[in-house]
């Protein structure tokens, strides 16, 4: 369950919010104002290059999933193994980032830390996506009384504080990375499915959608052919922001001790480990590492994530 | 209105108690047994069974049920198992720490975002806009587990400015609360900022293209009447609507800095009650948040009533 304000950044939250808030009705026309305000004004145009900050995230990210993926290959050190002689060490050609205050080596935790965070984070979206994103794509283009029922629901589930509700499901079904992931997962079920399905409902009564029905397709192809392609980049962009929010979440429970387990590193486990025993004031950069990555990982996915709803949003409303 | 207004409390009173079915559920349908905890894992099944009874954990579910809501309607939210404190004095002493803390962050952040977004939205994509929608969109990849630490680290233990830990009640000496809550405040801020500011932003622009706005100009209003009278009213429901939506991100972020800088707020509750398996608590906490959170979103939806009467008509 992503923080909800990430919703505020999608082409969508302004159906979704006015769902919850009817004062939010208003501000949908004002957001109109603003996708054709884009389109009229020039100042974003159809070609505008994605420019270097763009490639930069693409680039960290590609590198934070690599050596992810690559962990075991490369010549790192065991995240787990404690070195006595090399305690609290400052960052040099045996350690590159140092070691903590049990001589392991910083940069092994780090790159296998970040593992924790990339499963729980691409993973869990992708349960939200396969349920609710497929849910609210038929939903919405349905409609009648089964999706009356989901939307009320969907409702009923992100009026719970999603941190209170992890932490309960978590501290009391075990905190393994496969429940994380689930959880966490599940959790955005509500979430995709109330942003795809106000999507989808937005083409239910277009023009090529009706001319499709009339000459008879069916309702399989309708979905497949007509409504998904138009979903696709809200889906996308949507995704990714949640992916952020996803990893926030995990990241807060780590640093509450309520994720995966020591000695397993994780980001959040680690940036924990360098608020304890002092160590903010004996060596703060066993915080720093973790918390930089985290921080450079959050913003190069949330810059994707915006960049493309740019693109989109141009070409959604070229059609 | 009126009308308006009980369709909106009756679907309160529907959510609320969805909410109080999931809480119960939540924590009696998931593994692990409160006899355990109580008696240690080497007692007897006869004791075990003797106790469960006496909680009244043997009966059906939906006893257990009624029994839990009809006493919390009593005001009674029941006892820890471990240390027999009630849960009402568990969240009385909690949450006036989260408030306070909710209630700075919040300030700090339309101080900050409202004045910011009302200058650059002026002149959008213009140097200082740039600037500031650049850097606002880093904040948001700051949550209060990144920069909690960063905070402590700088202004506590580097510059010795704040006090990296303590907390003194608010009653007791204003001054030294005030002193201790701002870095943890600051910590949950940074989140708010970026959406304010983003979304007011936004706004903004598109009112200020709006005929009425024209008009006030064509009228020789000075800039700043124009921005505070006539553009920003209409542009402040989607921040109204915002700060409701945030609160539930600001609840996990005081439950990161209670545990970072001490402070006996909720959150520190609900995570030792956790671990304990302390269940009642935490049923009870869960609940109380769960509908405190709901009933911020009717107030709100109470507020946009008030000064956006098309809501009421539609």
């Amino acid at each position: 369950m992503p923080d909800d304000r990430e919703l505020l950044d999608t082409g969508a939250s302004s159906q979704l919010l006015g769902d919850r808030f009817p004062g939010m009705a208003a501000t949908d026309e004002a957001v109109m104002a603003i996708s054709t305000e884009h389109l009229d004004g020039g100042d974003v145009l159809a070609k505008k290059p994605l420019g270097f900050l763009f490639w930069f995230a693409v680039t960290w990210v590609a590198v934070v999933f690599l050596a992810a993926i690559l962990a075991n290959v490369l010549p790192l050190q065991n995240p787990n193994v404690q070195n006595y002689s090399a305690l609290n060490q400052g960052p040099s050609t045996a350690h590159w980032l140092g070691t903590d205050d049990l001589g392991r080596d910083l940069l092994a935790r780090l790159i296998f830390g970040s593992r924790v965070s990339l499963i729980v984070g691409f993973c869990g979206v992708a349960i939200g996506l396969a349920i609710g994103g497929t849910a609210g794509l038929i939903s919405g283009y349905k409609g009648g009384k089964l999706d009356i029922a989901l939307n009320a629901g969907s409702f009923i589930i992100l009026a719970f504080p999603a941190i209170v509700a992890v932490i309960a499901i978590v501290t009391f079904w075990g905190a393994s990375l496969l429940h994380i992931t689930i959880i966490l997962g599940v959790g955005t079920i509500p979430l995709m499915f109330r942003v795809i399905r106000a999507t989808s409902l937005s083409f239910a009564q277009r023009d090529f959608v009706i001319a499709a029905k009339t000459m008879g397709a069916t309702d399989t192809r309708v979905v497949l052919r007509e409504i998904l392609p138009n979903v696709v980049p809200v889906m996308v962009t949507f995704s990714l922001i949640t992916v952020a929010g996803i990893i926030v979440i995990e990241g807060t429970l780590a640093f509450l001790g309520l994720s995966v387990s020591l000695p397993t590193p994780s980001w959040g486990n680690l940036i924990n480990e360098g608020t304890a025993n002092n160590a903010l004031s004996t060596d703060p950069f066993i915080m720093m590492w973790p918390a930089l990555s985290m921080f450079l990982l959050l913003w190069s996915i949330n810059l994707i994530g915006d960049r493309l709803r740019q693109r989109f949003d141009i070409r959604e409303g070229l059609l | 209105m009126g009308k308006y207004l009980i369709r909106r409390f009756l679907q309160l009173v529907v959510v609320a108690f969805v909410i109080s079915v999931l809480t119960f559920l939540l924590v009696h349908l998931l593994p692990g047994d409160p006899t355990t905890v109580i008696l240690g894992p080497n007692d007897t099944a006869a004791n075990r069974a003797i106790l469960l009874k006496q909680l009244g954990l043997n009966l059906p579910l939906w006893q257990q049920y009624l029994t839990w809501i009809g006493a919390v309607f009593h005001g009674n939210l029941g006892t820890s198992y471990l240390n027999h404190q009630s849960v009402s004095h568990i969240l009385a002493t909690g949450a006036p720490v989260d408030l306070e803390l909710i209630i700075i962050s919040q300030f700090i952040a339309f101080a900050v975002a409202v004045p910011l977004a009302l200058v650059t939205s002026r002149r959008p994509n213009k140097a200082l806009d740039n600037v500031a929608t650049t850097s606002t969109f880093g904040l948001l990849a700051l949550p209060p587990f990144v920069v909690a630490p960063i905070l402590v680290a700088v202004f506590a233990v580097g510059l010795g400015w704040f006090p990296a830990t303590g907390y003194t009640p608010f009653t007791q000496s204003p001054a030294q609360n005030i002193h201790e809550m701002i870095l943890p405040s600051v910590a949950i801020t940074a989140g708010s900022i970026a959406v304010y500011y983003r979304l007011l932003r936004s706004d903004l622009i598109s009112t200020l293209q709006q005929d009425f706005i024209t008009m006030a100009r064509s009228k020789g209003l000075s800039g700043r009447r124009i921005m505070w009278r006539h553009a920003f009213r209409p542009s402040s429901f989607s921040l109204l609507a915002a700060a409701g939506i945030n609160i539930g991100a600001l609840i996990a972020g005081t439950f990161v800095v209670e545990l970072l800088f001490v402070l006996p707020g909720i959150g520190y509750a609900l995570v030792q009650a956790v671990e304990q398996r302390d269940y009642l608590v935490v049923q009870g906490i869960a609940l109380v948040v769960a509908v405190a959170y709901v009933l911020i979103q009717f107030i709100i939806d109470f507020i946009f009533t008030i000064v956006d009467p098309r809501v009421v008509r539609e």
